[in-house]
This record gives structure tokens, C-alpha cells and sequence, in this order.
């Protein structure tokens, strides 16, 4: 299980805080300082895993980093995540962001928190990876924006459009056409 | 013609947004987001905290204002929330905002909404009372034709859901998990899946959802179920055996590429999922020939497949390596497996470098020779500048380490700890290094002087253990006198001279164990005087760095040189000195010395040379305080009261009602102290009643009292009384082996040709042949013999762990106890055993109602252990005469089995209110067959093994073990084995068993050791499931009765069950659970029925039953909270059944 989701920059502010286990603010803030001096003082050329030892509730857990640019991404995890996996989550959750802002940088993640919190929300729901296919995150969220489109005219006629379209549809098929069919509504840039 | 019509309808939305007030939503947005822009702007332009704290301040302020002013928009509500969430991520408290959160979450359009729930899942935790409010929104979104909400509400309720709240949403999410949009499944998948987490008894009876959802044709749905399966199978790998076939099969699809393309990544398909898959195999095959054998093909395909170049197939690698050796073993896996650890070892990759080392830390003690393959690898991984990697080589290193190689290894250890800073790890390696000293030190002087290292950089971190394993290992030595005597002089000698260097600073639990070594030990010195000693010790105590704690442990310290040393400066100094210390303990600890020395008899006689482990004779009573007592008494004062006394005093007279109607224990009811017999209040009662305290005494002596009156300081972790017996240190080797010697110099060869870097090489050669001695066929010393080598030192380690529980009540008893008469001395210092008192009285408070509990049990045990004798024994003939199997229903069993039996005649009286379960075979071979029964005493779980020997012959040294488990508190009732039956040919055991923690499935495992004739000893492993139900007993109590517990219990759960015919349903009902959970039905008024029980030792759940139009309407409540949640699924269960059956 994912235990937390941590951003945060070379300076160690935070970007991103995400946590699946109750934890008082207090504690939270602790844990992304802690995490910011163990992951920060590391050499470009070490391993990406840290044994984050007592810091989130058991010594089972460890930190798997990634620092790109000038951000760190931390995943702490317990012993039931792949190592290995979860780098390449990063990967994933990275390339996502990328397709989401368009060569993403830190001043996106700061500015759209909300947003990096959807996506994010659409990979790993409650501690569990959920969705590993970039296109499908994607597609789910543009899935929402068409659908908060949509909420903003009359039920009867939305619900008839969802009722012709969205059951049956093979995944593969993709529902995310519907998108392309919602052109430019300045209210989404 | 229908894409014309979409076209039109998802045009729509963006015509009504334009028409919006204000010139359309980018306008409205544009302030508020650079409002954002600009905080964030502002916060990161700063350069102290002080000034970020004024801004954001600031800001939290102005969006006070702004979200409870009664004109902002939703939407404007939507921007403040995520400044708002900005500033909680920075660590300030947004804590007004919360409320507003879900209002949004339940007010606003989509975009908002998600908002609102994205704060709410930030901003509370599970336990927040203001969730209570969002459940009607969630319970709304879920039903909601619109599918993104749907999402969002299955999104929050795994993140963030109140626990007691999931029976409103449950029955949604299960229908969700027939929805037609395979997010939406996936979804509600894992929202059980948390449910499952939080509250396991709730969804089990959806367990075949589950298995639905595995079988989905969508396999993201698949997936997404493989993570409860993970889950369950971790927890009990025995009930999903079945579903092997099935998790293979997907396996080899995914693995064949009959995936979709989309599931791809980089090329492999579904990596993810494949990782999933070889976990649960791995938990699955584990010790399991017939499934292992199902997986091997597949497990095959996958090593041979993951060839790519990719970091993640890499990932799927590793997990088959692990699969491969956490199953029944198959040698041609075994070595493709070990030659992938091989590639990730020698990768130039660090993560795979890392990784491998894992795999070898985890398959090193299946395959040593494979940490012999690699060994100049892992010469080298010791030295990289990674110090993640130097870990995990040490990891791999401590594995493997023996009696030849321990130096070797112990130093590296060292030298790690020496640069590392962190706690967590200093903890861990000091924990290690400490082990390994303990079970393979060569010789006295390396084991003192590493424990030395461990304590001065342990220093204050480590765990309590090391210290006191170690004092315990010098102060009750080993069979080889001269042995143990020069251990103890080489101690003092070194802590001696630790202490006269100038300027150097020991951690506090270092000196505590110096103090306490010299002050037992330096006897043993020619050289120098214990006056010269106490100096040092004085030196010591005038120091600044010291704790007061260790203080008193250097007073202990010099009081027993005292009495080595008459007259002595020194400790004059030290009465003066700390006799009006402002710290009453050691001021208390400075009267004693003071009174001591005054009588030079009593002194010696107390504190014997080298006695440190042998008992006392203690007046527990303190019956020579009765004068005092009597006196005081005589001058009008008020006869003294036990805390609890007075406490219940002090309520009675604050409520009038009677709380105690029952005559049950509710311990969790806040009066704990109330019905405590002698256990708990011995201490307490020492002022008032000296005589009664002493009658107490004699049935339950519980020291722990006593020990409380001196506290700890001062006195050392001993030898507890329960330890002494049986406790024996294996004698040492007489001289360390020639092998060994060799090693050593070994490694100070490679020591001194650090500097020469031309002769690297050799030198890690060097290293090498000394850490990986004793490994591998080829070296002297097999591993098979190994564990003979291992403790042929101080063999302290296990029997240690096993005591420790006791040690930990009880540790201090012999020397506090020893000195406890000391009071003659010290009681006119009258305040301090006031003092004390109450500090006692806080105590007793605290102590958990262990003693007063074991104490009814053992009463009860004793007519009980008759009873069971009787019953086994006519159920054992019952088994030999009849060669087929027998499973009776519990309620007939008692009935069935007297009436087959003869001699049954006196077992009718006694069993007829037990039940017992049928009998079932837990293991056999093909010699003895082991079965088991459970008999549901009225206070506990027994428990009945017999080993049957099958050819009738005799049993000789049958033995059976059960292995502790952490719920349980099993005792074995020794009294009641049954006389030598059919020739010998059975042996039954019995263990009582109580609850000590709730669970709802627990195994419980054992072993049966026994010797045939003339053959060696056979070990044979069973084990037994146990369900909370095993604990459940009916609580037979009045209406009335009924009445006042239900209103003071506050766990409650609600539960409506279909059944057919509820009017007439209701008397079979009852009299079905009665039966089958052992409810006992309270009464019965008209449509509505009454049931109470109560879950072992004391805790009681009541249930009230009304039986409405469509079914019956169970409503739990219990003290225990997660007693109505376990009760409501058994019930459930049962009704489900039906009544036929």
C-alpha cells in the first residue's frame, strides 16, 4: 500500500502533500521535513530507496524518491509495493502531468494543486494503484470536464446523451471521444 | 444521425456557461486565481519563516472573511479552498475552512464539488466529526445518474470514511459492482477493498462479490480485486487455495500478451498486474507442494519472457525471484532464479544492485553458496559510497555470520554505525551488533569491548533489552566458574579506565551499566581498593552531564561498595552531598546508605558480595510498620484506604444509582479498582491493615507492590524469580578454536594492508575468505552444523525473549525486595512513605486486572479440570472402540456421547452445560494421528489434543507444544492428563485458552514431539482454527437487567435481514441463535425478542431483535466496539443459512 504521495521542491516547500493514513498536521508537516533532509542530502548517482524507518508508522515502510529537475517525488510505501514498480509509477505519474500541462514544470504543480490532485486521484485511490495507463488517467479526467460541461445544462438533456453513449462502450474504444467533441470552452483553459 | 444529436447536446453546456453573468466564467476566474498566483508568489519571495508565517496569516484571515461572508459564490468558494488547501499543505491551520469544504462538496456544480471533496479528503481525517455531514452527500452522489459524481463519492469513501457510517453506503457499492461502466466497478472494488481494511466483518459476507469481480470481463476490474486478494491471502493463505488455478490462468494471459494493447506499458504488458499475480503466488505456494506444482510452468514462462531491456521488467523479474524461493522449492527454477539474482547483483544499475542484494539478504539462509558466488560483489557493495547499499550489505552479512566470521562482520557493523546518524538505524544495527556479540563472541575481552562500542553509540537510543540481557548474562554467568569470573574482572578493569580519561562522555544507559558492574564486581580487583573506585563513581556523580537516573544508580552502586569499605571519606562526601538533594529518590537513596553505615551488620548482610541473583526472604506485609501503624491510629487517625476505595467513595456519593447490578466484571466499565481482590491492592493497603495485606498475601503474592515502594532507579533488571529455574548458560569452550584464530588474523592482516592500494585486490580477497568462512560446502565447518556452533558463548538470546513479558512485571523484585527492609531504617522519614503512597496508589491504578483475572481462573480451574478429564476420556473411547471419524453438531455432541459410553454416568452431571465440538483430526502420520476437540467451558476455551498411536503400541514421550500465540493466554492444565489408557496408545493434552485481545479468525498452532520404540524422535506440526465465536457464552441476566446494560453501552450497530415469514420466523430465530451463537434469548414480547451474551473473559454484548413487515431488524450493542460488527455478521450468517439446515 501507498502510504503517502510527497512533492516538493530543491527547497523543500511543498508541492504536493497526499496522505492515506491519518495523520495530525502536525505530523504531516513533520514527515515532509524529515523526508525533505533524508531525500535531499543524497547523491545524484545512489539508489532511489531510503529506509524512511519510524518516520510513517513502522519500519516496514520505505521511501522511494525521484528528484527531477527541481522537484522530488516521494512515494512511501510499505513492503507490499514493489520497489521497482513504483519507480516506474513515477514514470508514469510524471509523463501523465506532462500530457495534462504541456511540459510540466514546478509552477504548474503550485498553481494547479486541485488539478495534480485529480490526476493523481485517478492513479492511486486510497493507497492503491488503480490506474496505471497514462491515456486512461487522462481520458478519465477530460472525462470529468466534459461531464462538469455537461452539468451546467439540463439534467434531462444530459442524461439522455449518457444514456445513448456511455454504457457499452468497450474500453478500448475509449470514452475519452467525447472530449473532442466539446470544443474549446474557454472556461476549461 | 446520433452524432448530430450529441454534437447539438454537448455543445450545449458551453452556450449556457456563456450566457453567465459577469462575461462568462474566465472572467470570473481570473482574479481569484491570481490571487493564488500572487500567495504563492508571495510565500516563495520570502526569505524567513517568520515572515511567511505574517503572510500566510494574513491570507487566512482575509479568507475567514471571505468564505463565511454570505455573498460569495460557490464558485468563488471554490478558489478560496484551494488557497485554503495551499496553506494546510504549508502547515498552517485552515480549520474554519473545513465546514465549508463540504458544503461545497454537497452544493456545487461537478468542478466544484470536486473541489469540495478533494478538501474535505485533505483537509479531515477518518475520525473527524465533521465527516458525519458529508455521508448524506456521498450517500446522494452515489445514487446519481451522473457518472463523475458517482466516481467522486466512491473516491472519498476510500480515502476518507467514518467507520460507523459504512452500512449506509454498503449496500450501494455493492450495487455499484454490477454497473455497466467498468471504472465505476473498479471503483466501488476498491472502496470495499478499503472497507475490508477498516472493518473486516462487515463485508464478508460479500466475499463472493469479490470473486465475482476477480472473474470481470474487464480487467481493470481484475485487477483492481487483486488487491483485497493480496490482502486475504496474507492474512490466511489456507482459504484461497482453490482460486490458484485461476490466478495462474491470468497469469499466463498476461504473460502471453492476450491483454489488450492499451494495457502495455513500454511494451510489457501490464506489468503491474503481473507483479499483483506473482505476489499472491508466492503467498499461495508457500510450503504447499501440490499448489506450487500448479505454478511452476507459468512461473517458467515469466523468467524466460522478461528479457527486455526495461526497468520494469526488472520489477517482474524480481517478483519471480521471490516467488521462486518463497515456494515449494523446484531445482530447475531454482537455478534460473539464482542466476537473475545474479544479474541484478552485477548490474551496473544501482537500483537493481540494490535490489539483488535483497534478494540474497532473502534467499541467503535457503542457498549460502550463492552469497559465495558473488562474494567479491559484495566486498565491493561494502564499500560504496551509497550507504543505502553499504546497509543492506551488512543486512545480507548479518545472515550469514557464524563463529568464524562474527569479528569480521561485527567491525564492519561498527564502522557503519560509527558514521551514520540516524536513529533508526543506529537502533536497528546496535540491536544486531549486540546479538551476534552475544551468541558467537570468540573470546571475553572482543565481547566486552564491542558490548562497549554498542553502549557508547547506542548510547541512549538503543533498546532497554541490550543493557539488561547483558547484565543478566554477566550476573548469572555460565557453568565454567573461571570463565565467568574473568569476563566479570575484564568488565571492571575496562570500565575503569573508560572512566579516567578526561573529558570524554558516555551516554547515561553506559554509565548505568559501568555503575552497576563495578558495584557488584569490583571486588573481584587486587589492584586497587573499593575506595579507589568510589571516587570515581563520586567524581561521576558531581558531574553536570548526569541524569539524576543514573544518578541513583551510582548511589546503588557506591552503597554496595560501602559495605566492602568501612571507612571512607568519599562516601561521607557523598551523604552530605545528596542528602538534601532536591530529587527525593536519591535522596531516599542517601538516607539508606546513611542509615547503613551506621549499622555495619545490617549492611553486610543486605548486600552481600556476588549475591545479585539469589532470592531473599522479604516481609511483604511490612508487618513491623503495625506499631506505627497502631500509634497513628490510636492518635485518631483515619484508618487508611485503598485508592480504589476511596475513589468508589468519592463516586458513590456523586451518583446514587447502584452500577452494580450484575455481579459481572465489566472492565472496561471505568470502576476497574472496584472488585479488585488482593492482586492489585497489596501495595496500597500497606498503611491501613498490615495483617489482612499479609492473609492476602499467602494466596497471591504479587511483588510487584512491593517494588513500586522503591522504585526503579538504582535497582538493576535481575534475574527474575520465574527465570531462575532451568536457566542454564552452556559451558564455554576452553580455548577459542585454531580456525578461528586463523580468521582473526586474517582479518588483521587485511586491516593493516589498508593503505596499500596495490594490493587491493588481495586484500578484498583477504576480506572475503574471512566473511565467508563457514559458508558453503568447501569451508571446515558445514552449515549444517551450525546451529551446534552458534551458542556454543553465551547461549542468553532465546530463553530471554521467551521471559521477557514476565520480566518486565517483575524484573526489579529481587534486589528491591532486598533492600525493602531497609524501612525499618528509613521509616521515620516519615513523608517519604507517605510520599510514596501515593505514588503507589497510581500505580495500582495502572496495572491492568491481570492479577485479579488469573486469580478467578485458577479458582475455577481446578473443579474444571476435573470435568474435562471426564469428558475426554469417555470421548476417547468413544473414538477407539468405532474406527470412523465423528463430527458432531456441537449441541447433540454432549448427548451422543454419553450415550454411548457406559461409564458416562457421572460425566452427564458434569458436562451437560458444556458443549464440545466434534472431534477432528488435525495431522498424522503413519505412526500417531493428533485430533482435537474444543469443549466451550463457561469461562474459557479448552482445548483437548490426543495422540493417538495407530498401531497401539506404546507411546513413548509423547509431548505436545502449543506456540504462543499473541491473542491468546494458554495455560496448560497439567493436573488432568489422563491416566495411561489403552495401552498406552493415547495421550491427551489439554490447554485453556483465553482471549486476550479480540480478533475474528485466529490460528493456533503447535507441535506433537513423540519417540517410538527404539527409533529417534519425530516432530509433527498441527494447527487449529479458532473463531471469536469459540468465545462467545450466553450472559443469562433478567429483562430488567437487560434494560439498564443497554443504556450503558454506547457500541451499536444496526442490521435489517430478509427472511420469509418474519412473524412466525422470530421464536425459531432466536432459538437458532441460541443454539449456534450461544445468545441466551432474555425474552421474548410479542414481536420483539431480547438476547444477551458475553465475549471472554467479561465483555458483554446485548441484541434486540423485532421482527417488522419484511424481515428482522438486529440491533448490537456492546461495550466492546467491535463486538456488534463481528456479532451482526454471525448472525447474518446464520439466518442466511436457514433454519433447515
Amino acid at each position: 500500500m501507498i502510504k503517502a504521495i510527497l512533492i516538493f521542491n530543491n527547497q523543500g516547500k511543498p508541492r504536493l502533500s497526499k496522505f492515506y493514513q491519518p495523520h495530525s498536521g502536525d505530523a504531516q508537516q513533520q514527515i515532509i521535513r524529515t523526508t525533505f533532509h533524508l531525500v535531499s542530502k543524497r547523491d545524484e548517482n545512489v539508489c532511489n530507496f531510503l529506509e524512511g524507518g519510524l518516520l510513517i508508522g513502522g519500519s516496514d515502510n520505505k521511501l522511494n524518491y525521484r528528484h527531477s529537475a527541481t522537484l522530488y517525488f516521494v512515494f512511501c510505501v510499505d513492503s507490499s509495493e514493489s520497489e521497482l514498480g513504483i519507480l516506474d509509477l513515477f514514470q508514469v505519474f510524471m509523463e501523465t502531468l506532462d500530457k495534462g500541462f504541456e511540459n510540466v514544470c514546478e509552477l504548474d504543480l503550485t498553481f494547479h494543486v486541485d488539478k495534480v490532485h485529480n490526476i493523481l486521484a485517478e492513479m492511486v485511490m486510497g493507497g492503491m494503484v488503480l490506474e496505471t495507463n497514462m491515456s486512461e488517467i487522462d481520458s478519465q479526467n477530460k472525462l470529468e470536464k466534459s461531464e462538469a460541461g455537461l452539468a451546467g445544462s439540463p439534467a434531462r438533456a444530459v442524461s439522455a446523451v449518457k444514456n445513448m453513449h456511455l454504457p457499452e462502450i468497450p474500453r478500448n474504444i475509449n470514452i475519452g471521444d467525447i472530449n473532442i467533441k466539446v470544443p474549446n470552452l474557454p472556461y476549461f483553459k | 444521425m446520433s452524432d448530430i444529436v450529441e454534437r447539438t447536446l454537448t455543445a450545449l453546456p458551453g452556450l449556457f456557461l456563456q450566457s453567465q453573468p459577469g462575461g462568462g466564467p474566465a472572467a470570473a476566474k481570473t482574479p481569484f486565481s491570481s490571487r493564488l498566483g500572487g500567495l504563492v508568489r508571495g510565500v516563495t519571495a520570502l526569505s524567513s519563516k517568520h515572515e511567511e508565517e505574517k503572510l500566510i496569516q494574513q491570507e487566512l484571515s482575509s479568507l475567514k472573511a471571505t468564505v463565511s461572508a454570505p455573498t460569495t459564490t460557490l464558485k468563488m468558494m471554490k478558489e478560496c479552498m484551494v488557497r485554503l488547501m495551499y496553506c494546510e499543505m504549508l502547515g498552517y491551520d485552515a480549520s474554519f475552512g473545513y465546514i465549508h469544504a463540504i458544503k461545497l462538496a454537497q452544493q456545487g456544480n461537478l468542478l466544484e464539488k470536486r473541489v469540495g471533496y478533494l478538501a474535505v479528503s485533505l483537509f479531515l481525517h477518518e475520525s473527524h466529526e465533521l465527516l458525519l455531514l458529508l455521508v448524506n452527500t456521498v450517500v446522494k452522489d452515489l445514487q446519481s445518474t451522473n457518472l463523475v459524481e458517482v466516481c467522486m463519492a466512491l473516491t472519498i469513501v476510500s480515502q476518507i470514511f467514518p467507520r460507523e457510517m459504512i452500512p449506509a453506503v454498503l449496500p450501494l457499492i455493492e450495487d455499484k459492482l454490477q454497473h455497466s461502466k467498468e471504472i465505476i466497478r473498479r471503483k466501488a472494488v476498491l472502496a470495499l477493498y478499503k472497507f475490508h481494511l477498516i472493518a473486516p466483518n462487515q463485508v464478508q459476507h460479500i466475499h463472493i462479490k469479490f470473486r465475482k469481480a476477480l472473474c470481470d470481463r474487464d480487467v481493470g476490474v481484475m485487477a483492481a480485486s487483486l488487491h483485497i486478494y493480496l490482502r486475504m491471502i496474507k492474512e490466511n493463505s489456507s482459504g484461497y487455495k482453490d482460486l490458484t488455478g485461476s490466478f495462474v490462468t491470468i497469469l499466463k494471459q498476461v504473460v502471453g500478451g492476450k491483454l489488450p494493447v492499451d494495457f502495455n506499458y513500454h511494451s510489457v504488458p501490464a506489468p503491474w498486474l503481473q507483479i499483483q499475480l506473482l505476489r499472491i503466488l508466492g503467498l499461495l505456494g508457500k510450503d504447499d507442494q501440490r499448489t506450487s506444482e500448479l505454478m511452476y510452468d507459468v512461473l517458467d514462462e515469466s523468467l524466460r519472457r522478461a528479457e527486455l531491456n526495461h526497468n520494469v521488467t526488472y520489477a517482474i523479474l524480481f517478483e519471480c525471484v521471490h516467488t521462486v524461493y518463497s515456494i515449494y522449492p523446484k531445482s530447475e527454477l531454482l537455478e534460473k532464479a539464482a542466476k537473475c539474482i545474479g544479474k541484478f547483483v552485477l548490474s551496473p544499475k544501482i537500483n537493481l544492485k540494490y535490489l539483488g542484494l535483497k534478494a540474497l539478504t532473502c534467499v541467503v539462509q535457503q542457498d549460502p553458496s550463492l552469497a559465495l558466488q558473488h562474494q567479491m560483489t559484495i566486498i565491493e557493495c561494502l564499500d560504496h559510497p551509497d550507504p543505502i547499499i553499504k546497509r543492506e550489505t551488512l543486512e545480507l552479512l548479518y545472515r550469514i555470520t557464524n563463529s568464524q566470521n562474527v569479528t569480521v562482520i561485527v567491525q564492519k557493523m561498527l564502522e557503519y554505525l560509527h558514521q551514520s546518524k540516524e536513529e533508526y538505524i543506529i537502533v536497528n544495527l546496535v540491536g544486531k551488533i549486540a546479538e551476534l556479540a552475544e551468541k558467537y563472541a570468540p573470546d571475553n575481552v572482543w565481547f566486552i569491548q564491542t558490548m562497549n562500542a554498542v553502549f557508547s553509540v547506542g548510547g541512549d537510543v538503543m533498546h532497554p533489552d541490550i543493557p539488561s540481557n547483558f547484565l543478566r548474562l554477566l550476573a548469572e554467568g555460565f557453568d565454567d566458574e573461571m570463565e565467568e569470573q574473568q569476563l566479570r574482572l575484564y568488565a571492571v578493569q575496562s570500565y575503569l579506565s573508560l572512566l579516567d580519561m578526561e573529558n570524554v562522555f558516555y551516554p547515561q544507559k553506559f554509565l548505568q551499566v559501568m555503575s552497576w558492574v563495578l558495584g557488584e564486581y569490583s571486588y573481584l580487583l587486587d589492584t586497587e581498593k573499593p575506595e579507589d573506585v568510589i571516587k570515581r563513581l563520586y567524581k561521576l556523580l558531581m558531574s553536570d552531564s548526569i541524569s539524576s537516573e543514573t544518578k541513583a544508580w551510582l548511589i546503588a552502586a557506591v552503597t554496595k561498595l560501602t559495605a566492602q569499605a568501612q571507612a571512607s571519606d568519599t562516601v561521607e562526601r557523598v551523604i552530605q552531598e545528596f542528602t538534601v538533594s532536591l530529587d527525593t529518590c536519591i535522596r531516599q537513596h542517601t538516607f539508606e546508605l546513611k542509615h547503613l553505615r551506621e549499622n555495619v551488620e545490617v549492611m553486610k548482610s543486605l548486600l552481600p558480595v556476588n549475591k545479585s541473583c539469589e532470592d531473599m526472604v522479604v516481609d511483604a506485609s511490612l508487618s513491623f510498620l503495625d506499631g506505627y501503624v497502631a500509634e497513628g491510629l490510636s492518635q485518631g487517625a483515619a484508618p487508611y484506604k485503598p485508592h480504589h476505595q476511596r475513589q468508589e467513595e468519592k463516586l458513590s456519593q456523586e451518583k446514587v444509582l447502584n452500577f452494580e447490578p450484575y455481579g459481572l466484571s465489566f472492565s472496561s466499565s471505568g470502576f476497574t479498582g472496584r472488585q479488585s481482590p488482593a492482586g492489585i491492592s497489596l501495595g496500597s493497603d500497606i498503611s491501613g491493615n498490615s495483617a489482612e495485606a499479609g492473609l492476602k498475601e499467602t494466596n497471591s503474592l504479587k511483588l510487584e507492590g512491593v517494588k513500586k515502594l522503591w522504585g526503579k532507579e538504582g535497582y538493576l533488571p535481575q534475574k527474575e524469580s520465574a527465570a531462575g529455574d532451568g536457566a542454564e548458560a552452556p559451558p564455554l569452550p576452553p580455548e577459542v578454536s585454531p580456525s578461528e584464530n586463523i580468521d582473526q588474523a586474517a582479518a588483521k592482516r587485511t586491516q593493516a594492508q589498508v593503505l596499500a592500494p596495490s594490493k587491493e585486490e588481495k586484500e578484498k580477497q583477504l576480506l572475503a575468505s574471512s566473511l565467508f568462512v563457514g559458508l558453503g560446502s568447501e569451508s571446515t565447518v558445514s552449515l549444517l552444523g551450525k546451529p551446534d556452533v552458534i551458542s556454543h558463548k553465551f547461549r542468553r538470546k532465546s530463553k530471554v525473549k521467551a521471559a521477557k513479558s514476565g520480566e518486565a512485571a517483575s524484573t526489579h523484585n529481587l534486589t528491591c525486595s532486598s533492600l525493602n527492609s531497609l524501612s525499618h531504617v528509613a521509616y521515620e522519614e516519615n513523608d517519604y512513605l507517605t510520599a510514596l503512597q501515593d505514588g503507589e496508589d497510581t500505580e495500582s491504578k495502572d496495572l491492568p486486572l491481570g492479577p485479579e483475572l488469573s486469580d478467578s481462573e485458577s479458582l475455577s480451574e481446578l473443579p474444571l479440570a476435573e470435568k474435562v478429564s471426564d469428558c475426554s476420556l469417555s470421548a476417547l473411547s468413544l473414538f477407539a472402540d468405532s474406527d470412523m471419524e465423528i463430527f458432531q453438531p456441537p449441541s447433540s455432541a454432549a448427548a451422543s456421547l454419553t450415550r454411548d459410553i457406559a461409564s458416562a454416568s457421572c460425566f452427564l452431571e458434569e458436562t451437560a452445560g458444556d458443549m464440545c465440538s466434534g472431534r477432528m483430526e488435525v495431522c498424522s502420520d503413519e505412526t500417531v494421528s493428533v485430533s482435537s476437540y474444543k469443549l466451550w467451558k463457561d469461562d474459557c476455551l479448552l482445548m483437548v489434543w490426543s495422540v493417538t498411536s495407530k498401531s497401539g503400541s506404546q507411546l513413548k514421550g509423547a509431548d505436545l507444544d502449543i506456540f504462543p500465540a499473541q491473542n491468546f493466554k494458554i495455560s496448560e492444565q497439567r493436573g488432568c492428563c489422563l491416566p495411561v489408557m489403552e495401552a498406552g496408545s493415547t495421550k491427551n493434552f489439554q490447554y485453556s485458552l483465553q482471549m486476550e485481545k479480540p480478533f475474528t479468525e485466529e490460528n493456533l498452532s503447535g507441535f506433537v514431539n513423540y519417540q517410538m520404540v527404539d527409533t529417534h524422535s519425530v516432530q509433527l506440526e498441527f494447527s487449529v482454527n479458532l473463531s471469536l465465536l469459540d468465545f462467545i457464552r450466553p450472559l443469562k441476566i433478567s429483562t430488567e437487567d437487560f434494560g439498564k446494560l443497554w443504556l450503558s453501552f454506547a457500541n451499536d450497530v444496526k442490521q435489517n435481514i430478509k427472511i420469509s415469514e418474519p412473524q412466525a420466523a422470530l421464536p425459531s430465530a432466536l432459538k437458532m441463535l441460541q443454539q449456534k451463537l450461544r445468545l441466551h434469548v432474555v425474552d421474548i414480547q410479542g414481536n420483539e425478542g431480547l438476547l444477551a451474551c458475553r465475549l471472554l473473559p467479561s465483555t458483554s454484548s446485548l441484541l434486540h431483535c423485532r421482527v417488522h413487515a419484511d424481515g428482522l431488524a438486529l440491533w448490537f450493542r456492546s461495550s466492546c466496539p467491535a463486538l456488534p460488527d463481528y456479532l451482526s455478521y454471525q448472525c447474518q450468517k446464520v439466518m442466511m443459512v436457514g433454519p433447515g439446515i
